[in-house]
């Protein structure tokens, strides 16, 4: 099974741990067999151990270390925020940062829609059943 | 970041006698982990090479040094003189860091590793910022790449806090990336 997630200079990766956590960085340099140069628009440009990063799918066109507008632009022109949000990983992150966030009326008003859902399932399968028994 | 080794630049001279009305100021730029150690260091340096000691020297003043390029990556070249249970040696490292402080922290913990040399034990000599071009050490020249590309072989996924550590796991780690 070779390979498909590289560190490259351009490589979008999640932080997984520390002060930075749930943060995509852009890999925009390789410091030694550990760490890498990382940059993201809104922090500043600092070195990560490739142990507190996991790559993503998205790549960016950029050369080695470019200065923050030039990074800047580059994303936008890859469109890595539409991209991350809308891939399946991307979502189930957004997902759980909602269900963290829930207040308990938020809580209730779901507990209320699964009642309801669950009811109209139940339904359709109730329906489906006569018309395989009858 | 914050480094065990900080750099400091410490500058004094013996203290004036009738003999001698201006005597030479030194300045030397050292590694210590506090201000106090930093001192310190300077004067037994400064014993080995003038004669003067603490006693009858000033310090004029001590200021850390800090990185002026903190987001850059450097190649930095480190000649260090050691004592190693036989003897002296005198030895070339060189490392790639953003910061000096970084390297000669990276430096002390390879010396303990490989060689068994404690830091107390080691004399920095000299240290400068070597273009890629004259990079001696293989290990540093494999990084010289400017469309480097290598995949994360082994990835154990690591708990995100340190709180969520268990001893125990129900099933062994997924290494694949």
């Amino acid at each position: 099974m070779p390979f498909k997630r590289y560190v490259e200079i351009g490589r979008v990766a999640l932080v997984n741990y520390g002060k930075d956590y749930g943060k995509l960085v852009v890999i925009v340099d390789v410091i030694d067999q550990n760490r890498a140069l990382v940059d993201a628009p809104d922090m500043v440009r600092g070195q990560m151990n490739f142990k507190r990063l996991t790559l993503t799918d998205i790549k960016i066109d950029i050369k080695r270390v470019p200065n923050k507008k030039t990074l800047v632009a580059a994303l936008e022109a890859a469109d890595v925020k539409n991209k991350w949000e809308s891939s399946s990983w991307g979502r189930k992150l957004i997902v759980q940062k909602k269900r963290a966030s829930l207040k308990d009326f938020d809580r209730f008003k779901i507990m209320l829609a699964k009642i309801k859902k669950a009811g109209v399932v139940r339904q359709e399968l109730s329906k489906l059943k006569k018309e395989t028994t009858c | 970041m914050s480094y065990k080794f900080h750099q400091f630049q410490v500058v004094g001279r013996a203290l004036p006698t009738e003999s001698d009305e201006q005597p030479k100021i030194y300045r030397m730029k050292l590694w210590a982990t506090n201000e106090v150690r930093a001192k310190s260091k300077f004067w037994y340096y400064l014993r080995k090479l003038k004669k003067v000691k603490k006693s009858n020297g000033q310090m004029l003043a001590i200021n850390e040094i800090f990185e002026k390029n903190p987001t850059t990556i450097k190649n930095y070249g480190i000649w260090l003189r050691y004592q190693s249970r036989t003897g002296y040696h005198n030895m070339y490292k060189e490392y790639r860091d953003t910061t000096l402080n970084g390297s000669i922290e990276q430096m002390y913990t390879e010396m303990a590793s490989r060689h068994r040399v404690r830091h107390h034990c080691i004399q920095v000599i000299k240290t400068a910022t070597i273009p890629a071009k004259l990079c001696k050490r293989e290990s540093t020249k494999q990084f010289h790449n400017s469309k480097i590309k290598f995949p994360l072989v082994f990835k154990k996924v690591r708990p995100p806090t340190r709180k969520l550590k268990t001893t125990y796991k129900a099933s062994r780690p997924n290494l694949f990336v």
